[in-house]
């Protein structure tokens, strides 16, 4: 007994050992002169695990690629991407803790991460305070416009405009009553906010508005609602979080509020993962906007949902926020390339101006660290995806949104030191 | 009068789901006196439990049964959260009767390791699993008196153990190998798709009702009644009654209080699992299901006054009604032309986050008059 413990100790350590070199040595061996290690830091448990998973294996794929295009090139030396992979845990502090931990101890020179805004809101003075930079890759309300963060994520006036435009103009519900449904917390109160005065511009009108607090699933009141602001079919801007998403689509289907009634449903949180998770005969005929979806039928995104599902598993998709995931670590590499160092102000200076040709079609960033991008409204099928119905042209991102009343006639502009994070226009 | 009939409907389904998933809680915490912080995870057995008979039934053998199968998981999720209910009252709660805050941690460290548990195993082995406890504590009990008394009897018990356990390991690798969706662990909520005969709507007097919710009511409507009955009617439930009224005295009589103690904890446990088939209807089902009832549960059970059933129905249906009266500004459309000011105030709790600030504040107030809940209990067991 005694003997074959130690011989299996000898084999953990032998074993380990070798994983130990075939890590470290990777970098060395092989074309690279060099090796450069960033941060990854989502949630890998609790609540936001199923979504920021997802984000992690997409920023995996990213490096992989480049590491098997020959890497980063900085300063004629060509550098391997390594990464440490930190779990946020759903918890806000823990994500500014874990962000200290990688700009202080581990030295990496970017970090791509976060999920929720209260995340972000929670690392924001982390970045701030050590001159450091993060990028941030999901969809978010804006209102925000750090020096140290680059956001890859569609920002209202990318998203929720031209859906409420073309819900009040072009849907089968055209010129119908706003009824809007959201999860009790910062997005959807302050996209709702939007939405109400932009429906006020178009002339339309905003019967109700509801709020679920997060983790209650009791949508019968907001049912009774519906039913009453909204007796013969309207639009519903769906705002919604999550597990909630479930629970509302099953009553309201069970309700007798769907598509073939006049009710229809623009979501603003669900893409293809969520679709899956719903079920599609619950959503079929709702609509969704995003910037990417899976459905685009272009060389570039089929190459994107194709190396996702060969490295990660068939029967996996792709969704807005991971192309955006994957947009941000291309855009770090190219920002890297043309500064010609790893150094955070000169990676900043460069980064502004950048182009890539992602696969929702060419971004580009701009002088406010936001991605210029294309939007595109799709309605659910039977099949799980989105038919897309429009797509606008390049759409630029505001920071500050030109139709909420805190925010109107301001703009932000890093590129110009007189102007900065919040400059009348 | 339709509104009226709405807003009553509204109100009674909204409390059914609370009693549904209280009427365990009012058993188990009301005539134990246990305060279960597992009760909601429970609950997500027995939602897992729908999710399970529903893949299973999809399987061609049972295809033709397919839209039945939410009639056989109500029976299902009972056993299975009666079952672990019952080894989780042997193992851990038996031995903290009497230290409430010890209870307290320790069902609540259950809870965390249940939820871990859904999180990390496999459905297939975790019914495995279940399957193995459910033969290995009841097959003992099957085997005649005469086995029973002899000396060898822990060698026989030892032995339907060991076959439990084979049993658990081959039904387990067979769910595995037939449904693939369950032989592989995963954190991510899964859905329960109601039969088509239970979608959609129904209409009675000029009123469109969606079936899922009457199906829930009817549901809450036999647990109780068959609760009742068991307790005013059956032997055991008497002895039920005799225990929680003066447990020293029913043990003097020849009451097994043990025997008491696990059908008590068992039978509260299988409610819970009825009250998952029916909150599965409703949202999603997720390892964190659970946490989304417990709070409600125990404020029904404090309401309706600890260890009263009939009070836990009063105080579920009352925070039903009050819920949908208050959330979705009924008031306001049964007198349309009060005062502004009243009506403002109306209008600012008609939001859904708004009326459970409400309906807090008004229970906190309640009871601050009626600190023992609606019907308070009588008699010796109080003065103890």
């Amino acid at each position: 007994m005694r003997i074959s413990r130690r011989i299996l100790a000898g084999l953990a350590t032998a074993s380990l050992a070798v994983t130990a070199t075939s890590c470290g040595g990777g970098g060395t061996s092989g074309s690279f002169d060099d090796t450069v290690t960033v941060g990854i830091l989502h949630s890998l448990s609790g609540t936001m695990a199923i979504s920021e998973s997802t984000l992690v294996d997409t920023e995996k794929m990213a490096i992989e690629e480049i590491n098997a295009a020959g890497g980063v090139t900085v300063g004629g030396k060509s550098y391997k991407i390594e990464y440490i992979v930190e779990d946020g845990a759903s918890d806000w502090p823990t994500f500014a803790e874990k962000s200290k931990k990688l700009i202080d101890q581990d030295g990496v020179p970017v970090v791509f991460g976060g999920w929720t805004s209260a995340s972000r809101k929670a690392m924001l003075p982390v970045y701030e305070s050590k001159d450091a930079f993060l990028y941030y890759p999901i969809q978010y309300e804006a209102q925000e416009c750090s020096n140290n963060i680059f956001y890859t994520g569609a920002t209202p006036n990318q998203q929720s405009e031209p859906a409420t435009d073309f819900m009040y103009k072009r849907s089968p519900a055209a010129g119908g009553d706003f009824f809007l449904v959201g999860s009790d917390y910062v997005f959807p109160r302050t996209s709702n906010t939007i939405t109400k005065a932009q429906v006020k511009q178009l002339g339309g009108k905003v019967v109700g508005e509801d709020y679920l607090p997060l983790g209650n699933t009791e949508v019968a009141p907001i049912i009774s609602k519906i039913k009453k602001a909204l007796p013969d079919g309207g639009i519903i801007i769906n705002t919604l979080n999550g597990d909630q998403n479930v629970a509302f689509f099953k009553q309201i289907q069970d309700a007798g509020i769907t598509p073939s009634s006049g009710y229809y449903v623009m979501n603003y949180s669900i893409a293809e993962e969520e679709i899956s998770t719903i079920g599609p005969e619950f959503l079929e005929g709702h609509y969704g906007a995003w910037n990417y979806m899976m459905s685009i039928d272009t060389p570039a995104s089929k190459k994107f949902a194709a190396s996702f599902k060969k490295r990660w598993g068939a029967d996996r998709v792709v969704a807005d926020p991971q192309e955006s995931a994957y947009n941000m670590v291309y855009l770090w590499k190219q920002a890297v390339e043309d500064a010609g160092t790893f150094d955070d102000n000169a990676v900043r200076e460069a980064l502004v101006g950048q182009k890539f040709d992602a696969p929702q079609g060419p971004v580009e960033v701009m002088p406010n660290h936001h991605l210029s991008q294309t939007v595109r409204i799709g309605e659910i099928n039977a099949e799980g995806g989105f038919t897309i119905l429009e797509e606008t042209g390049v759409v630029l991102p505001q920071a500050w949104n030109q139709k909420h009343p805190s925010s109107k006639g301001f703009a932000c502009d890093w590129t110009d030191p007189s102007k900065g994070e919040k400059y009348k226009l | 009068m339709e509104l009226l009939l709405d807003s009553l409907f509204n109100g009674v389904a909204i409390g059914s789901v609370l009693l549904v998933a209280a009427l365990g809680l009012a058993i188990v915490f009301g005539l134990m006196g246990v305060i279960n912080l597992a009760h909601g995870e429970l609950m997500m057995l027995g939602a897992y439990t729908t999710y399970v008979t529903q893949l299973i039934f999809k399987l061609p053998i049972l295809k033709p049964f397919y839209n039945s199968y939410i009639i056989v998981s109500i029976f299902l999720a009972f056993i299975v959260s009666g079952v672990v209910g019952i080894l989780l009252e042997k193992t851990i709660i038996r031995k903290l009767y009497g230290s409430p805050l010890e209870t307290l941690l320790a069902t609540w460290g259950v809870s965390l390791i249940l939820q871990q548990f859904v999180r990390s195993v496999p459905l297939a082995y975790g019914t495995g699993l279940v399957i193995s406890l459910l033969i290995g504590l009841f097959l003992p009990t099957t085997f005649p008196s005469k086995i029973k008394e002899s000396i060898n009897f822990k060698y026989f018990k030892f032995s339907s153990w060991i076959f439990a356990a084979l049993t658990g390991v081959l039904t387990g690798s067979l769910i595995s190998s037939s449904v693939s969706k369950l032989s592989r662990a995963s954190a991510r909520n899964v859905d329960v798709t109601a039969p088509s005969w239970m979608r959609g709507q129904v209409e009675i007097i000029g009123t469109a009702f969606p079936k899922t919710r009457l199906m829930i009511i009817v549901i809450t409507l036999i647990s109780v009644i068959a609760i009742t009955l068991f307790l005013n009617q059956s032997a055991w439930g008497m002895r039920i009654r005799a225990v929680t009224q003066n447990r020293q005295m029913s043990d003097c009589l020849g009451i097994s209080t043990e025997k008491v103690d696990i059908i008590t904890f068992g039978i509260g446990s299988g409610l819970a699992g009825v009250a998952g088939v029916a909150v599965s209807l409703l949202g999603s089902v997720g390892p964190n299901v659970g946490g989304n009832y417990i709070v409600g549960c125990f404020m029904v059970v404090v309401l309706g006054g600890v260890g009263n059933l009939l009070g836990t129905v009063l105080a579920s249906f009352g925070i039903g009604i009050m819920t949908d009266l208050i959330g979705a500004g009924r008031l306001l459309s049964i007198w349309p032309d009060m005062p502004l000011p009243l009506s403002n105030t109306i209008n600012f709790f008609a939001t859904t986050s708004m009326a459970r600030v409400m309906i807090f504040a008004l229970i906190v107030i309640f009871l601050q008059f009626k600190p023992t809940g609606l019907f308070p209990q009588k008699g010796r067991m109080v003065e103890n």
